[in-house]
């Protein structure tokens, strides 16, 4: 064996075999816990996503509930149920998949959490191309989520040309991706203000996202992003875990970097786009996601599939809050985003007392 | 020592030409690794020292000219390929947050891993020799962030040990080091060398350590190559005067019979050189590294 012959020094080999036993047994201990946190993340979605089917105006039992999403009649449950809790729990979750996997894909990529589609401006162009793409040119969802991911793609090509000097620098890269989301947010205001039909509800959708009125029009397509885009990414993952290394170390321990990266990209654009293009760009998942996955499940592998369940698990607690905690009703981004924006600071804070640059 | 157990491959750059846009870095270069040793490559800051290791790692292709690794362009073959024969430990490496020792150590493997085939027994062993080879075992369920500057160097060798290659690049794997970390760092490359075979190339900004350590000594001078042999024939007074634009005298180390070189700044050089005796004492003092030197410096000269 390879392995054991470059060992040859004597005083090498005897402790190696103790020790190799005992870096398996961390790394199992270590693994044991990523699975059980994930499985446990899985469970919370599932639990949740149960409770809002059931309850809202009127309760429903999990038979009755269960009765309609096997396509029985039930008095009542049929239409609540089915057509309006269902597709807005699924969308939910769908959506915050797609917010935590690609938030936390190019939070990866540029070593930095603030580096999130959100912070840096493609969710804000998806937005501000949906918005467009519906209240002035009336365009239908297919066509709209097509907007959505050009516009995603070109915020994101233009982010990195603008900030492209001698290679990219990831605080070059967010601050000029901070003031492009800022003009494309403005982009957004003057679209709503300038709409026929302006209205409080689709206001909410583009300026902060909302779940409300979600039909099943509106979730089918980010459903359809998810079953290709997702596994183009999970193929990537043990690569984009590399390149948090560094682009040399990474290329020099046989990843393609480049390559990584632009599948990474247009794969996590794709997500955030299509996901924007049905609820609006809720604020904060994308970037709160990742850092909350790392610091529950630890430094051990990829952590896109515990992103994107947080990123889910978010959406819909955040949903369920905005529906019932309070007297008025909150869109889901009102909610997202009074629980990112202290962490906004938090992190702006700790980089600046830490001396750091952002 | 054990004579050198594993395969040795041959690295040689032929008529290479690298830069970054328009910017030239290496004009033209020819050289070949000596197999099985330890190389030292030395020159002033911005010579193409790292462009070169970066080029010769397949990181980055040549504008014209080849690598050849075992005879064949290292641009054509696949990046895992290369990564099972060529580690390159770069300069500035970049831990995970709060990754710890093992699974940084344990990243080194990567290139012996595929979506289909995971973790194995294999894996197991090898990030075990490397933490034992750097005497890091105790640190394997630390925190990287928690370690100190020598520390953390180790176990980034430990990572490019994991990876199991037959050769290994290292760029300025001293720096940032003090001395007895230094010292520690290319003693534990060294017996990488005499026990595994392990064919060491590594750019060194201290020439002493460069002279001490290394079989092989590489001045580069402006992206062209000035001296290649053994240390006592490439770390001359000339050459430091020609490569670095500094004034020194070179005298034979005593205690590993290498040359060691005493720079003369502004102002130790008048006094005449010969009053100045070459004893243990003086060979003992600690020269300062010409990494400080700013590259206009240089070019004032």
């Amino acid at each position: 064996m390879e392995v054991l012959e470059a060992v040859t020094d004597d005083r090498i080999d005897r402790r190696v075999d103790a020790i190799a036993e005992s870096v398996a047994r961390s790394r199992a201990r270590r693994s044991v816990r990523r699975r059980v946190v994930i499985a446990l993340l899985g469970v919370s979605v599932i639990v949740v996503f149960a409770i809002t089917l059931m309850v809202g105006n009127t309760f429903y039992s999990p038979s009755e509930v269960v009765r309609v999403i096997l396509g029985h009649e039930v008095d009542g449950a049929t239409f609540t149920v089915g057509r309006l809790r269902l597709p807005r729990g699924v969308l939910a979750v769908a959506a915050g998949a797609c917010f935590g996997f690609g938030g936390v894909t190019f939070q990866t990529m540029l070593r930095n959490p603030l580096a999130s589609p959100d912070i840096i401006g493609i969710t804000s162009g998806a937005g501000a191309a949906a918005a467009f793409a519906i209240v002035m040119l009336s365009l239908s969802e297919t066509q709209v989520s097509i907007f959505a991911i050009a516009a995603g793609l070109g915020v994101a090509l233009l982010v990195y040309t603008l900030s492209f000097k001698d290679g990219v620098a990831g605080t070059r890269l967010i601050l000029i991706g901070i003031g492009i989301a800022a003009m494309l947010n403005s982009v957004t205001a003057y679209v709503l203000s300038q709409a026929a039909e302006w209205d409080l509800q689709q206001a909410t959708r583009w300026l902060a996202g909302s779940l409300n009125g979600s039909t099943w029009s509106d979730t089918v397509p980010v459903l359809v992003a998810m079953t290709v885009l997702v596994p183009v990414l999970l193929i990537q993952a043990r690569n984009l875990t590399m390149t948090q290394l560094g682009d040399d170390t990474a290329g020099a321990l046989g990843v393609r970097v480049e390559r990584t990266r632009i599948i990474a990209i247009v794969a996590a654009v794709g997500l955030i786009a299509f996901a924007t293009a049905a609820c609006g760009p809720i604020a904060f998942v994308a970037f709160l996601s990742g850092p909350i996955a790392a610091r529950i499940v630890g430094t051990t592998g990829s952590l896109l599939i515990p992103s994107a369940l947080v990123g889910a698990l978010l959406v819909q607690v955040a949903d369920l809050c905005g529906q019932f905690a309070f007297d008025t009703r909150y869109p889901v981004g009102v909610i997202t985003g009074v629980l990112g924006a202290p962490y906004l600071i938090y992190l702006i804070v700790r980089t600046n007392r830490a001396g750091g640059s952002l | 020592m054990t004579p050198p157990q594993s395969r040795t491959h041959s690295l040689e750059v032929v008529d290479l030409q690298l830069g970054y846009g328009d910017r030239e870095v290496i004009e033209s270069l020819d050289l070949v690794i000596p197999p099985g040793r330890m190389t030292a490559i030395v020159g002033p800051n911005a010579c193409g020292k790292s462009t070169l290791l970066r080029s010769m790692s397949r990181l980055l292709a040549p504008k014209r000219g080849q690598v050849l690794l075992d005879g064949e362009q290292v641009h054509r073959l696949p990046a895992k390929e290369v990564a099972r024969t060529l580690g390159l430990l770069p300069q500035s490496p970049i831990a995970p947050e709060g990754i710890t020792v093992a699974d940084l150590v344990g990243r080194g493997r990567h290139p012996h891993q595929s979506i289909f085939s995971r973790w194995s027994k294999d894996d197991d062993i090898a990030v075990a020799a490397a933490l034992q080879a750097t005497e890091t075992v105790d640190l394997a369920d630390r925190p990287v962030d928690e370690l100190s500057g020598g520390q953390r160097q180790r176990v980034w060798i430990a990572m490019s040990l994991a990876q199991q290659t037959d050769l290994l690049l290292l760029d300025e794997p001293t720096t940032f080091l003090d001395v007895s970390h230094q010292v520690e760092v290319l003693d534990l490359l060294t017996d990488l060398n005499r026990v595994r075979g392990t064919t060491v190339v590594m750019v060194l900004h201290d020439l002493n350590m460069a002279a001490r350590y290394a079989d092989h000594l590489i001045a580069l001078s402006d992206g062209r190559l000035h001296a290649a042999g053994p240390p006592d024939q490439v770390l001359t007074v000339d050459m430091i005067r020609t490569v670095f634009g500094l004034e020194s005298r070179v005298i034979v180390d005593p205690t590993s019979g290498q040359p060691l070189m005493l720079p003369m700044g502004r102002h130790h050089r008048n006094d005449s050189s010969t009053d100045r005796p070459a004893d243990v004492a003086s060979s003992e003092r600690w020269a300062p590294s010409p990494s400080t030197r700013g590259e206009d410096d240089r070019r004032g000269h």
